[in-house]
């Protein structure tokens, strides 16, 4: 009997279990854990919204932390140096005596090697940017492309030790009168560094040209050199000079292979077989010795990054400020 | 849009000379990139495979070329590349999501993404000077470690941000908004829907910015990473090097064996940045294929 009935009891018991699991599964955790999430949830969101704020305004407070450490420690220099003598003296010896602080031989040497890149990275960059994007076929694009992405993912260390074991002796056998140290092999690894860089950015923007431009130059009768010369490449040529823009920036700013291949002589000049030195190479040196912490030599990083920044800085924006309104002459 | 039709209707004899040239210079222009490209990793593996060993791995540097390795310099740089992926994916998801998903669209939003473009274009030796500047000095932190990771951050969070924003941008506003018709809060849709949805994309940047920050040897010297170290970092407030670092030293000698030396630590180098690319391709591959909407 009792057997029976609890039996019974049990499946009952057991039916209602079963029902109740299938109308309210967590009809407890509904009313007792979830209620209390839901009154803090205001809460929590706000808290994840304030955090994730917190994270965005991080790159804002970069920028200023940037400007701030550079100009801090750039106006105890300037207490000491004048910024006429900095700005238009022609010798760089802050770390011999006597002591000289003009930068422009740095500037020179760094300008000597982003113009060598360039000359070297643009006709190339371009001419592959138009190869790939006018006449390539879609298999040979999707060769190549990767093999580019190789280039542009290479240290920039590696590009110095190249510079140094493969490409100073084939100018030091060309140009018997070039040292080891020479502003030619640092232009020509620099320029193949930001090879991929004007390559991809010149062929997305090559690729955007409405394909009703390319068609109606056809329709008037034009051949393919024709669209590609007098229509493609005008149409795409505020995008083209921005990446242009963007590559040189990132030749002024290059540093471990411009330290290595280009030796560390600050000096005016614009013979590219010569031993120079560039602003970046300039910070790495005093970096790599123990100047101490507060002399006008240690200042003279800050100084010297801070023209940096000010020069690459200028030229992104500008480059950035063209890429905005590039597309927009289409619509 | 056939070429052969179009140039049957080209009549201009003087068209053809120059739309020939002008595609041999092309073509050549882009083998001489391929090539360049072949010459560079020939080079490398020839000059450095003769000095590239199990040994090489687990010997400490040395002034001696034959009995030096890389050791610390590996161990260094992977103490770099883990604090800096631990510093930089949560801030840098986290950005990118306040910046597609939480921001209204007003000049604060737009003040703030065109600051990130721009620091992803200031040369990394800047950041090193801010390094030196705001960790080294102004928190202390030393010739460590840590600052050392602290700086890496912060040179590759711009890519992060960006790669991350272009992730979540690719998932489609009908899947936010149909959390948001069952009820989900806007934390509940980012964390279960878009998220996930992103995460390939996300993960790819995240690991294109590491191998960034793996060979980057400019700010760490900056920082002062050290040329010669004789032990593996173990805990954060010690000096360091990494490989780039040990590179350019190698390289900086000019004893031929360095150099040697300098291609086979290249190699190391290469063999972890390839293999880090092919996770990132591998990953865009799998995961990312299985999402279709």
């Amino acid at each position: 009997m009792t057997d029976e009935r609890s039996k019974e009891e049990q499946s009952i018991e057991m039916e209602l279990g079963e029902a109740a699991a299938m109308k309210l599964p967590r009809s407890t955790s509904l009313e007792r854990g979830d209620g209390l999430l839901v009154r803090l949830r205001p809460f929590y969101e706000g808290l994840i919204h304030f955090s994730l704020f917190i994270c965005a305004s991080i790159s804002v407070l970069v920028t200023v932390g940037i400007v701030i450490v550079l100009l801090y420690e750039s106006v105890q220099f300037f207490f000491d140096v004048s910024i006429i003598e900095f700005l238009t003296g022609t010798r760089w010896t802050p770390l011999l005596k006597p002591q000289h602080f003009g930068i422009l031989p740095l500037m020179c040497g760094t300008m000597l090697v982003a113009g060598g890149a360039a000359i070297v990275a643009v006709p190339i960059g371009l001419g592959t940017a138009i190869y790939l994007s006018e006449y390539a076929s879609p298999r040979f694009r999707d060769i190549v492309k990767p093999m580019l992405e190789i280039l542009a993912g290479i240290p920039s260390v590696v590009y110095g030790y190249l510079a140094i074991v493969f490409v100073s002796p084939i100018i030091q056998y060309l140009f018997p009168s070039a040292g080891v140290f020479n502003a030619a092999s640092a232009c020509i690894v620099v320029g193949i560094m930001i090879l991929p860089m004007i390559i991809s950015l010149s062929e997305d923007i090559l690729q955007s040209v409405p394909l009703s431009l390319r068609g109606a130059a056809f329709a008037l009768g034009a051949n393919k050199f024709e669209v590609t010369v007098r229509v493609v490449v005008p149409a795409a040529l505020s995008g083209i000079i921005a990446s242009f823009l963007l590559a040189i920036s990132r030749a002024i700013g290059e540093t471990m292979a411009v330290t290595l291949a280009a030796g560390a002589t600050p000096k005016l000049t614009l013979n590219p077989l010569e031993s120079i030195q560039t602003m970046t190479a300039y910070i790495v040196q005093v970096s790599q010795g123990d100047t101490p912490t507060g002399t006008v030599e240690y200042r003279t990083i800050f100084a010297v990054g801070l023209t940096l920044f000010i020069s690459t800085m200028a030229m992104n924006i500008i480059a950035q400020y063209i890429l905005s309104r590039v597309g927009e002459a289409y619509e | 849009m056939n070429q052969s039709n179009i140039d049957l209707y080209t009549t201009k004899p003087r068209g053809r000379v120059p739309n020939f040239l002008f595609m041999a210079f092309c073509f050549l222009a882009t083998m001489t990139c391929v090539l360049m490209l072949l010459v560079l990793i020939w080079n490398i593996i020839v000059q450095g495979k003769g000095w590239l060993s199990w040994d090489f791995l687990e010997r400490l540097p040395s002034r001696f070329p034959h009995k030096a390795g890389i050791k610390t310099a590996l161990y260094g740089s992977i103490w770099l590349i883990g604090l800096t992926a631990l510093f930089s994916v949560p801030l840098g998801v986290g950005a990118a999501v306040y910046l597609e998903e939480y921001a209204p669209k007003n000049r604060w939003r737009k003040l703030i993404q065109l600051n990130i473009s721009n620091l992803a274009g200031v040369p990394s030796i800047v950041y090193g000077i801010l390094g030196l500047g705001l960790f080294v000095r102004a928190l202390a932190f030393d010739r460590s470690i840590l600052s050392g990771a602290l700086t890496l951050t912060l040179v590759v969070l711009p890519i992060i941000i960006l790669a991350s924003q272009e992730a979540l941008r690719s998932v489609p506003d009908s899947i936010r908004r149909s959390a948001y018709a069952l009820g989900a809060t806007r934390w509940q849709t980012v964390w279960y829907q878009v998220l996930p949805a992103s995460l390939p994309g996300i993960m790819t940047g995240v690991i294109l910015a590491l191998s960034r920050a793996l060979g980057e040897a400019a700010p760490l010297i900056v920082v002062g990473a050290m040329a010669y170290v004789p032990f593996v970092p173990e805990k954060l407030s010690d000096e360091f090097t990494s490989l780039p670092i040990q590179i350019f030293n190698w390289t900086a000698r000019p004893q031929e064996d360095f150099h040697h030396l300098a291609a086979a630590g290249i190699l190391v180098l290469l063999v972890l940045l390839v293999s880090m690319n092919a996770i990132a391709v591998f990953v865009r591959h799998k995961y990312g294929k299985r999402i279709r909407w």
